[in-house]
């Protein structure tokens, strides 16, 4: 910003100055210098992200198995995610996995995080620290866990034969049916922490004088939890929800691990399409689009959100 | 204010939770310290089993040494990028640092497949490099954007300062701002390290030798071979998750305020 305006009165004559603005704030280093500076981060990223996606965007206009010389299918790719009932079915297992993954969690997340707000608990950095667990742990040992669970010998069909639902019991992630659910409640697991975190931290940022003026007039707990608590964290809401689906999305390590898609495609996600066309089926150019299609909704869903919480000072 | 009742019900619903956060760890756990899978004693011993039979040690290996590579140099690529982002008058900023952000959303799936292809073209691929460097690129999106952040919140009096004092900009960047920017920059180091050391895909893609496994291939693939009970991949998977953890239990703060404020990333 040029500061000439604010000359004191001392300085009536511009030409009695030594120089012309010397030293103005943010003059600073050389563009050069600059950009020296920005280089060696922006090689890597450029050589190892950037052109990476415009190949893909490039792969994915051809029909390629990765050998023999590819042939050019225009659009034909991207025609197939809507028109091909095999990837049609994986983004709608996505969609299912969202709930699981975003929805779910957020709401348990609320409500654990007004519930922790309001009760001035003991061992709350304790709880935090267990919540937020899952989030550390890699999604491969996550899914370790998870089919143990979920096997036929596995805690789960012990909790269930322990409280007389013995007949419910089954290999869960065979199930045609259940698999898509299972693996959905192990997002839940996962994502919990994450959601119930940043709520409480939005919650604490409310001021304790609404409450209490809230109470005066005679507001209950749930009263006030939709008239202050649910508005005041509009913005972590939306962070947690977008977080949370576009986590559901690029769901692969965890389909890998636990179903590998199956019984069948009935947990195929795009993620693990991309993977299973580029280097088992060998369709290069189909697992390309499926990528650059993923990455347009990430893209879009982090800039929907983004006009919709803009979050102030951020 | 608040009635016994209501406080009763509180802790019952964070008992609740806390169980499910906990059982499959417990799970893990329980079983990896329990007897072996012929039915002996095991504990301990189990650990000692899994590493062999699992050959963890070079899959450890590699991931201490790509996590350690990653970190590194995307920690000072980000430092001094961000740095330049964050107090200086970068020319075409508009366009360049909103390039940066867009690595923060593009997810590994769509990369990673051009990525093998080309670099199998210069017969790169099942190299270190390979695994290392595009999540040195993945790492520096997110590491640019939160060091400028941090460079950008600091009093611009402080680089005027040592601007007087005749200092260049390396020598402003290491010796003023760098050194009480330290809980940032640990705050990096941690997420670049738990992404890295937990990364499955682009290992998967890019390492076919399984001297260049990592840590999380390893498990996947003991998984596969070893089926006869479930005890040595229980300690397997506690192998490859401890590293990870007990950086966490000594710097959850980080992790959480750095999954938290850095959350464009995902």
């Amino acid at each position: 910003m040029a500061s000439g305006g604010l000359a004191t009165p001392a300085t009536t004559a511009p030409a009695a100055r030594p120089s012309p603005e010397p030293r103005r704030r943010g003059l600073g280093p050389s563009p050069w210098t600059a950009l020296a500076y920005i280089a060696p981060a922006f090689v890597v990223y450029a050589v190892f992200l950037l052109y990476p996606l415009g190949r893909a965007v490039h792969l994915s206009l051809f029909d390629w198995d990765g050998l023999t010389p590819a042939t050019f299918v225009g659009l034909g790719n991207y025609v197939d995610v809507v028109a091909d009932d095999q990837l049609r079915a994986a983004f709608g297992h996505a969609l299912v996995l969202i709930v699981f993954f975003a929805l779910l969690p957020t709401a348990i997340g609320i409500v654990l995080a007004a519930v922790l707000n309001r009760a001035k608990v003991r061992g709350l950095a304790f709880f935090r620290m267990i919540v937020f667990l899952p989030q550390v742990v890699a999604m491969v040992v996550v899914g370790v866990a998870w089919r143990r669970i979920y096997a036929p010998d596995g805690s789960l069909n012990d909790v269930l034969a322990a409280v007389g639902l013995g007949a419910l019991g089954r290999a869960w992630l065979g199930d045609p049916v259940l698999a898509l659910p299972a693996v959905g409640i192990v997002g839940t697991w996962v994502q919990t922490g994450l959601a119930t975190v940043l709520l409480m931290a939005g919650m604490s940022r409310i001021p304790g004088e609404l409450y209490e003026a809230c109470r005066l007039d005679g507001a209950g707990p749930v009263r006030e939890f939709f008239a202050i608590t649910l508005p005041a964290v509009r913005a972590e809401l939306a962070v947690a929800l977008t977080l949370t689906a576009v986590a559901a999305l690029r769901t692969f390590d965890l389909i890998y691990i636990t179903t590998g898609g199956g019984p069948g495609n009935r947990t195929s996600v795009p993620a693990f399409e991309v993977f299973n066309r580029a280097f088992r089926l060998g369709e290069v150019g189909s697992a390309a689009a499926i990528g650059v299609t993923l990455t347009v909704i990430i893209f879009v869903i982090n800039l929907g959100v983004a006009r919709i919480g803009e979050r102030g000072g951020r | 204010m608040i009635s016994a009742t209501e406080r009763t019900a509180n802790y019952a619903v964070l008992l609740v939770f806390t169980l499910f956060a906990l059982w499959p760890i417990g799970t893990v756990l329980g079983a990896a310290l329990g007897p072996d899978d012929a039915g002996g004693v095991g504990g301990l011993a189990n650990f000692a089993a899994a590493w062999e039979q699992g050959r963890f040690g070079p899959s450890m290996l590699t991931s201490v040494a790509v996590s350690g590579f990653v970190v590194v140099v995307a920690g000072v690529l980000s430092v001094l990028a961000g740095y330049a982002f964050g107090t200086m008058r970068v020319p075409g900023a508009p366009v360049l640092f909103p390039l940066f952000l867009l690595g923060l959303m593009v997810p590994g799936e769509v990369i990673v497949v051009p990525l093998y292809f080309d670099l199998r073209t210069f017969g790169l691929t099942n190299t270190f490099w390979a695994i290392a460097l595009p999540q040195v690129a993945q790492s520096v999106a997110f590491g640019t954007f939160w060091m400028r952040a941090y460079f950008r919140s600091q009093p611009a009096s402080l680089i005027e300062a040592g601007r007087l004092d005749g200092a260049g900009t390396w020598r402003i960047l290491w010796r003023i701002l760098v050194p009480p920017a330290r809980p940032a920059i640990v705050t990096m180091v941690v997420l670049t390290y738990l992404w890295t050391w937990n990364e499955f895909l682009i290992p998967l893609v890019m390492a076919t030798d399984q001297a260049l496994r990592t840590a999380p291939l390893g498990l996947a693939f003991f998984q596969g071979q070893y089926t006869s009970g479930f005890t040595l991949l229980a300690a397997g998977a506690v192998i490859v998750a401890a590293p990870v953890l007990i950086v966490y239990l000594f710097l959850q703060r980080h992790f959480i305020r750095g999954m938290l404020e850095g959350a464009v990333r995902e």
